[in-house]
């Protein structure tokens, strides 16, 4: 067997050009295949990424009447909300796969915070409470953090982020100044940042809207100072950070459950809700499946045709190694060991040429990438899955030559030199 | 008795027409004896090596290989005695030109499924008995026509066969690398190996202890060709 592999490269470096030929079909095939599934993995990954975020894991929990997400800017709270309690929150925090919760409240505000003349149109106010920085995964830059004194007291103090910062401040040393919302005062004592930077690419209007939100300014303050400025007893939102990207949908539905329980609304279609990102991203990601699919029919297609050469070459070694083979049943070969050598030599040939491939459509995807601005996921099962795929196609084009060399009568085969 | 064979015919189909090439070919071999074959060409000499040789199966006839009738084995079992029973030595060689003389040595020892170590100890030790363990690196295209015929008989023998078949093997040789050939053909065949050889040149054949004519399909035993 070793000895069969060693002589089948020993062939195919002899004729070097040749194989290489042969092989042609079977590396486009596979490099084609290797190159398309890594750009669908690495626009599947980035559309998560896009709705999701970076790794964060974070699921949001909001009230909802019907399809939208209830507001309280202009409208009364409807009556029957309870507050959230600490026994529902350690219920939710206490499920598995759940990394942290935290409860905030949120107004889009379009014309109530200042500093100055510049307006943070557009930006949110988060009223939120301790712990929801680490279950955010945000960090502190600059200044510090709230401190228990400052949610006692409902201080008015509030920490930007990266892009209210820059909205309200144009490069300006935030710390210490004040900003002003709804007509109050509020002290800049920090900087918030998340962890890890992540700058999506935006497809469609769609994309566009989601990361908006995310992203034209966020300020905070204590939950405590919530009233000050907006109303008294809110109903609150919930966020919570799931271990893994793959338990988001069902750590929401989980957690609107408990907290619905404490529901008593006479309006029913008032419910707590996570927004499933999970779901709208797999529904993207479908869409383009099928076109990708065809794609790979096609380089199926270069592949039947790299197999039909293989066996087109092999059938013309077999013919040229007549005497060879003769030979080696003159000296005590069985068909089988003929049948192993030859059918060896279509396998190692594939094999080599499925290799290749791999590398080639490695290469490719990343030249792709680069001109596209889409990141590629090289996917480690489809690589191995290409050359065992290779492996195969050898077996399947190589058993006709092999069967044929098996059976070669010798006498012809000695005669013939 | 090594070799027996009574009464073997043998006919060739050619579109309708029914070709003899062997009629009721009887021969006996004794361990230990030189034996060449005589005649013409087209008589039949290739042909009955070849049923010798198991590569080819006589029409009708009886043939006995230590004891072990041929005609019944299958083609797995054929292969072994190829394997383990008989040496081929063939007019134009037949090496595999991609491969080291050593490595062509090795070929029979691989299919008897001899390990590598001893595989090439087996094959080095056929080629110095040959004279061409300092070629063992060559490949055939560096050796001379005399020196692959060598190689090709050490690759005949390494194997330990109990009868050594040679199809003219001094007939693509000039007469001094014939003479060669003949000299260890003596050689081996003093040291106990069963020989039939196959040969047009008379003078060839004479150095053989005993003289087979073949004609037209029927062999005649010569009466006495001693050596020189
Ligand atoms: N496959 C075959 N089909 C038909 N006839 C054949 C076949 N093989 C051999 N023959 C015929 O059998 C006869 C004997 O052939 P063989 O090869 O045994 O002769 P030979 O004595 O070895 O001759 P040479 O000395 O030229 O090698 C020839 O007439 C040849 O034409
Ligand atoms: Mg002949």
């Amino acid at each position: 067997m070793i000895e069969n592999i060693r002589l089948s490269f020993q062939g195919i470096w002899s004729h070097r050009m040749r194989s290489f030929l042969t092989m042609l079909g079977i590396i486009i095939g596979i490099a084609a295949i290797i190159a398309i599934v890594s750009t669908i993995q690495g626009t599947n990954k980035q559309i998560e990424q896009n709705l999701i975020g970076s790794g964060d894991n974070n699921v949001e929990i909001q009230l909802y009447q019907g399809d939208y997400p209830l507001e309280f800017s202009y409208e009364p709270v409807p009556a029957g909300i309870p507050v959230i309690t600490p026994e529902a929150l350690e219920e939710i925090r206490e499920q598995e796969h759940v990394k942290g919760a935290s409860l905030y409240r949120m107004r889009q505000d379009y014309d109530g915070v200042y500093y100055l003349q510049s307006s943070l149109s557009g930006g949110c106010v988060r009223g939120v409470d301790d712990s929801y920085f680490s279950t955010c995964g945000l960090m502190i830059k600059n200044g510090r953090g709230f401190s228990s004194d400052d949610y006692a007291r409902s201080k008015k103090v509030c920490i930007l982020d990266e892009n209210s910062k820059k909205v309200l401040f144009e490069g300006e040393n935030p710390l210490g100044k004040t900003i002003e919302i709804r007509q109050e005062p509020f002290v800049v004592i920090g900087v918030a940042a998340e962890k890890e930077a992540f700058e999506p690419v935006i497809h469609s209007i769609d994309e566009y809207y989601t990361y908006a939100e995310n992203t034209s300014g966020n300020v905070y303050i204590p939950d405590s100072a919530w009233p000050i400025v907006y109303q008294y007893d809110e109903p609150q939102s919930l966020v919570l950070k799931a271990e893994n990207t793959s338990d988001m949908t069902s750590l929401g539905k989980s957690s609107s459950d408990i907290l619905n329980q404490y529901l008593m609304t006479e309006d029913d279609s008032v419910r707590y809700k996570s927004e499933d990102l999970m779901e709208q991203a797999k529904q993207i990601q479908q869409l383009g499946q099928s076109t990708n699919m065809m794609l790979i029919w096609i380089a199926g297609i270069s592949l039947l045709v790299g197999g039909i050469g293989v066996m087109n070459i092999m059938l013309v070694s077999v013919t040229e190694r007549t005497g060879e083979i003769g030979l080696k049943k003159a000296i005590g070969a069985r068909k089988s060991s003929i049948l192993g050598q030859f059918l060896t030599e279509a396998v190692v040939l594939t094999s080599l040429g499925g290799l290749i491939g791999v590398i080639v459509g490695i290469i490719l995807s990343q030249i792709i990438s680069r001109a596209n601005g889409i990141p590629a996921e090289i996917s480690v099962p489809a690589a191995v899955l290409s050359v065992v795929f290779s492996m195969a196609i050898g077996i399947i084009f190589g058993i006709l030559p092999s069967y044929k060399a098996a059976n070669l009568d010798p006498i012809e085969a000695l005669r013939r030199e | 008795m090594i070799l027996d064979l009574r009464n073997i015919y043998k006919d060739y189909q050619q579109d309708k027409l029914v070709v003899p090439v062997l009629k009721d070919v009887s021969l006996q071999i004794e361990e230990g004896e030189y034996v060449a074959v005589m005649g013409p060409s087209g008589s039949g000499k290739t042909t009955l090596m070849n049923i010798i040789g198991c590569l080819d199966r006589p029409t009708s006839g009886k043939y006995e290989l230590d004891g072990q009738d041929i005609l019944e084995l299958n083609d797995k079992a054929l292969s072994a005695v190829r394997l383990n029973s008989v040496g081929f030595v063939f007019q134009n060689f037949q090496l595999l030109p991609r491969q080291s003389a050593l490595d062509n040595v090795c070929l029979p020892l691989i299919y008897a499924g001899v390990k590598k170590k001893e595989r090439r100890q087996r094959a080095m030790a056929a080629l110095e008995h040959v004279g061409l363990a300092d070629r063992a690196e060559f490949k055939p295209a560096q050796l001379s026509g005399g020196q692959k015929q060598r190689v090709a008989i050490a690759r005949a023998i390494v194997n330990n066969p109990r009868i050594l078949l040679a199809d003219e093997p001094t007939g693509a040789l000039d007469s001094r690398s014939g003479n060669q050939i003949m000299e260890l053909f003596h050689q081996l065949n003093s040291e106990g190996v069963t020989i039939m050889m196959i040969t047009h040149d008379a003078r060839i054949g004479e150095e053989a202890e005993r003289m087979l004519h073949i004609a037209d399909g029927v062999i005649t035993e010569e009466g006495e060709a001693g050596r020189k």
